[in-house]
């Protein structure tokens, strides 16, 4: 079943905060062979100016992917998970990640087309601080497979 | 050490061998925990050759070639890539080998350098317009 595009636009706000850990941080690293000192070591972060470890590049994933597959598999949106296949993802920072910031991302349903049989909802999750600062912009593509595919 | 930011540099290669255990390690410390990436029974079912590594692990390991050159992922201002291609991992010792390049594309107005990553399995390009904004200025 087709994604109904009268949800572009529709923007799921923030429903609880995400305190990004220091161990967390550590533990993502080296998932992602992440090992700059800055990522690794709290002394060499300070060392550089940062009050905690800053997270590696692809971090927000972890705030947000999950987040945005309750948001789409919701009635109203519908998207079925199990035909889900991650199309596009971008990052773009105004500041790094860094451990103890406590983050809020909103979600904005930014597109939703059919392409060749399947629906691409493109999503974008706005991650703030805590009292304002936008840290992070998130944009995730999910190629829903169709029925016949 | 001094870097260069000439278009055309070309970053140092990594090459790893993906194992189970590392996907493993990624579902946890991600919380991508979709069973494609760790069990054949349920990947095979889906059509898929087997077991494939998350995206997002693909992507994250990919920018290593940048943040390894420039030092540092604070300085990465934006990240970006498309999925082509699963990277099926096996069920052996040795894994799925992965290659990432890198190349300076462009010096930006605004301070940035562009750097064009690829990501190669089997012959082919797993990551498609892969594109990192790097903060020199």
């Amino acid at each position: 079943m087709a994604l109904d595009p009268a949800n572009i636009g529709k923007e799921f706000p923030p429903t609880s905060t995400y305190l990004v850990g220091r161990e967390k941080v550590r533990e993502f690293a080296r998932a992602v062979s992440e090992t700059a000192s800055i990522s690794n070591d709290l002394n060499a972060a300070r060392a550089a100016g940062y009050s905690d470890l800053v997270a590696p590049v692809t971090f927000p994933i972890v705030i947000t992917l999950e987040m945005m597959g309750e948001q789409v598999t919701s009635p109203e949106v519908g998207v079925d998970w199990s035909r889900v296949v991650h199309g596009d993802q971008r990052f773009a920072f105004t500041k790094p990640v860094v451990a103890g910031m406590e983050l809020k991302s909103t979600t904005v349903i930014e597109d939703i087309k059919s392409m060749a049989g399947n629906d691409i909802i493109t999503l974008r999750g706005d991650l703030r601080e805590v009292g304002g600062d936008l840290v992070c912009q998130v944009w995730t593509s999910l190629v829903v497979r169709g029925e016949a595919a | 050490m001094s870097l260069n930011h000439e278009v055309g540099t070309q970053l140092p290669e990594i090459a790893i061998h993906v194992t189970r255990a590392d996907l493993i390690r990624y579902a946890g410390a991600s919380g991508d925990l979709n069973i494609i990436h760790w069990n054949d029974r349920t990947a095979t079912a889906v059509g898929l050759p087997g077991v494939i590594a998350h995206g997002m692990f693909t992507m994250g390991q990919a920018i290593n070639v940048v943040t390894r050159y420039f030092g540092s992922a604070a300085n990465v201002v934006d990240y970006q890539c498309r999925f082509t291609r699963p990277v099926v991992v096996p069920d052996d010792d040795e894994g799925a080998l992965v290659t990432f390049g890198g190349k300076i594309a462009a010096l930006n107005d605004d301070g940035t350098v562009r750097v064009d990553i690829t990501a190669t399995f089997e012959g082919k390009t797993v990551l498609a317009k892969a594109i990192a904004l790097v903060k020199v200025a």
